[in-house]
């Protein structure tokens, strides 16, 4: 499959660490994952129904457990948003099998349109770039205005325009 | 039942193969295998055929087998259509490096165009 990247870099953006107060005054910290496994299924077993995508994440324990262990490897570039000692949000970075890499991102929803999900996926895209990554892909369902918004307002371009989803793609280095 | 399994090759079709035979076979339903033209397959049709003869042996199992040229999922549809099946049954989409479910093309045409109901394997 080949896909068009944007002509332009996404960014640059700083990786974690980052702290800042969301809209809603709280204290987020984001940094890259350490070895926080359990803390991040407790995250994901709080995880609203309604947010899934795609069929992820994985509703049972058993299944968010199997899909993690895959999300936490070596070769991925994990961040996590923290609010004190509870995980608020993700984002990943997962190698495809072309030298580039997909994108996904997951906030709580207590948590959302708080503006840390922008923080979230910048610190990402500086990780991913500061780990050597220079193509990142994602798909999102179309009817999802908000994350399609903010994909855009970070640097991603719709690439493949054809199917259910929408395939959108950024560029992190020339 | 007269069911209509559309396989072009794809990872998950060839487990919907499996999956369809045997459930034709516990249900006691007509089945038909249509190869389809899957641009995103490496299998061609004869390799397809091949594998699709040797599922139908190893399981002791008589099934229709044709070949659709052309564009896959209106020619699937027009002929399910023709020969008036009951249900179309396709493979259910690849899994994305981050484990997202993704349908295949000639799933999403078909899911959206056809007349019958629809069954995709998990």
């Amino acid at each position: 499959m080949t896909r068009e990247y944007p002509d332009e870099v996404a960014g640059p953006y700083e990786g974690p660490p980052r702290s800042f107060s969301d809209r809603d005054g709280r204290d987020i910290e984001i940094r890259r994952y350490d070895d926080e496994f359990e803390t991040l299924v407790e995250m994901y077993l709080q995880f609203d129904p309604e947010d899934r995508a795609q069929g992820i994440p994985p509703t049972a324990e058993k299944g968010v457990r199997k899909w993690l262990d895959n999300l936490l490897l070596d070769e991925c570039v994990n961040v996590v948003a923290w609010h004190g000692d509870d995980a608020v949000g993700h984002a990943t970075l997962v190698p495809d099998t072309e030298g580039a890499s997909e994108l996904a991102i997951f906030v709580l929803r207590e948590f959302q349109e708080a503006g840390i999900g922008t923080q979230l996926i910048e610190c990402l895209l500086g990780a991913g770039r500061e780990s050597g990554i220079e193509q990142v892909w994602l798909t999102v369902e179309r009817w999802n205005k908000a994350a399609t918004a903010l994909y855009r307002k970070v640097g991603f371009e719709p690439c493949d325009t054809s199917g259910f989803e929408l395939e959108m793609a950024a560029k992190l280095a020339d | 039942m007269k069911v209509l399994l559309g396989i072009g090759g794809s990872e998950d079709s060839l487990y919907a193969l499996e999956q369809a035979v045997a459930r034709a076979m516990a249900a006691g339903d007509d089945l038909t295998i249509a190869i389809v033209e899957n641009p995103d397959s490496t299998m061609d049709e004869e390799e397809l055929r091949t594998r699709v003869d040797a599922v139908l042996e190893t399981e002791g199992f008589d099934a229709e087998v044709v070949s659709l040229s052309g564009h896959p999922g209106s020619q699937l549809l027009e002929f399910a259509e023709r020969e008036e099946f009951d249900r179309i049954v396709l493979g259910g989409g690849e899994t994305s490096p981050l484990g997202k479910v993704q349908l295949g093309s000639i799933a999403e045409f078909v899911l959206l165009n056809a007349q019958t109901t629809v069954t995709l394997i998990r």
